[in-house]
């Protein structure tokens, strides 16, 4: 048998596409290896354990609570934070959605509910008021109220249906 | 919110795995996809000397169909077994369940197999379990042993894995055709721990009697609960709002709800009641229109 590795064991895996070799420490969860070790502060710590959703992030293309992760569970894996979403300076089609609609205020929550509802639109582009409401219902905004961000996922799911243009109204 | 030290040991076989918890001696745990444990660890309510990280173990990852029954391997993710078209004919009543736990996003990592180790009574798998006599295979040091789910769930966050034990491979019985299923559950917020959930499978005959009927509760008692009793009440009857209101309060008075800062017990019961009846109302309702097609 191995003994337990108790003061660090290497880690690597692709961040934003970039090849990422590190030695952790066991405990080490992978919201804190993003942020500190990878610069991605952009993942956002609110619960720490699993309740609000800022800290999520996509993890071999499915979304994943980074705070409930190790960082030693990422081995291998391919990470996207919000970082990871825009192509240079063209914002992705959600990102513009939030920003033309008002789909956030304080931003916490926002680079967590962006990439669920990339997943959501993933698995499902034309969803119902209903459904979006679920899909965004493991994220907690403290400021919006909410209506701004289904608006703006009703309009960026009909942007990447190709139904309609990006351009501001 | 920062778990204690602890050591850590990839698991590339699971005689690997096994000897490590030997080697341990009780005071390693088996970190799966870690929606359960890590958040503990983070909360400082468990702190292990070793995680055993199942994560490299592919061979664990699986849906297998095996004619009368269907196993399912221990790391084998919620998500995949929730969208499982095989899950969704033989065992209709896991996803309908599986739907309830948390969002997707915790689905994506954490595994059936974690759900039904951590034992909680009021998540939904163990629930499951219950309801359909699933079957629980364990791997220790000594090899393979199976489980019976009325035995495998003792307490609460209690089952009868020894801690030299993995929860390897989950065994359910395909349900007959022509099964419905429904599932009733009242949390504060969506996506939170049920207070109460009860879970329903049923068949009627062509009389419109009840042919077969299971159901379980969670939240309602230290363990998963089976409402056999009810369940024996409704079988061979036809499904009348008397014979459901009987049956919910058989299955109230099957429970053992404790109290705390969510619900007092009395408040748990009468949701027990209250669940039984939307679950079965609606079990029924599914049953003649699925007889009339």
């Amino acid at each position: 048998m191995s003994t337990p590795t108790r003061t660090g064991t290497s880690v690597s895996m692709t961040v934003n596409g970039e090849q990422v070799d590190r030695h952790v420490d066991p405990r080490r969860t992978l919201s804190d290896f993003l942020r500190r070790d990878c610069g991605a502060t952009g993942v956002h710590l609110g619960c720490e354990h699993g309740v609000c959703g800022a800290c999520t992030v996509l993890l071999d293309g499915r979304t994943a609570r980074s705070c409930c992760t190790l960082a030693v569970q990422a081995q291998g894996a391919d990470i996207t934070t919000v970082e990871g979403m825009a192509d240079g300076a063209e914002l992705h089609p959600l990102q513009e959605a939030f920003w033309k609609h008002h789909g956030l205020q304080c931003g916490f929550c926002t680079p967590g509910i962006l990439l669920t509802v990339q997943e959501l639109l993933a698995d499902n582009p034309d969803p119902s008021d209903e459904e979006i409401r679920e899909g965004i219902s493991g994220n907690i905004c403290r400021c919006t109220g909410y209506q701004f961000i289904v608006d703006a996922v009703r309009d960026a799911a009909a942007v990447l249906r190709g139904e309609k243009a990006t351009e501001a109204e | 919110m920062k778990p204690a030290p602890f050591g850590h040991v990839r698991a590339s076989t699971l005689d690997q795995a096994v000897e490590t918890l030997v080697a341990e001696d009780g005071d390693a745990k088996v970190l799966a996809g870690g929606q359960s444990l890590v958040p503990l660890l983070a909360m400082r309510l468990a702190q292990p000397t070793t995680l055993v990280d199942l994560g490299g173990l592919r061979e664990l990852d699986y849906i297998r169909d095996e004619g009368d029954h269907v196993e399912i391997g221990a790391m084998t993710r919620s998500r995949a077994v929730e969208t499982s078209p095989l899950v969704a004919t033989a065992l209709p009543l896991l996803p309908a369940a599986l739907r309830h736990v948390g969002h997707v996003t915790i689905r994506n990592r954490g595994t059936l197999g974690g759900s039904v180790a951590h034992a909680d009574p009021a998540a939904e798998a163990p629930s499951v379990l219950r309801a359909l006599d699933a079957e629980i295979i364990a791997t220790g040091p000594g090899g393979r042993r199976t489980i019976a789910a009325a035995d495998f769930f003792q307490g609460f966050l209690f089952s009868a894995l020894e801690p030299d034990e993995i929860l390897t491979a989950i065994r359910i019985p395909r349900q007959p055709a022509g099964t419905v299923v429904a599932v009733e559950e009242f949390a504060r917020r969506h996506g939170d721990f049920a207070l109460v959930a009860v879970l329903g499978a049923a068949r009627l005959d062509p009389s419109g009697e009840i042919a077969e009927v299971r159901l379980s509760v969670a939240g309602a008692a230290n363990t998963p609960l089976r409402a056999d009793a009810a369940e024996r009440l409704l079988t061979g009857q036809a499904p009348t709002p008397d014979v459901i209101a009987a049956a919910a309060t058989a299955v109230a008075e099957a429970t053992d709800p404790a109290a705390d800062i969510h619900a007092p017990a009395e408040y748990r019961r009468h949701l027990a009641a209250v669940l039984t009846r939307r679950c079965l109302h609606r079990l029924f309702a599914h049953a003649e229109r699925s007889a009339a097609a």
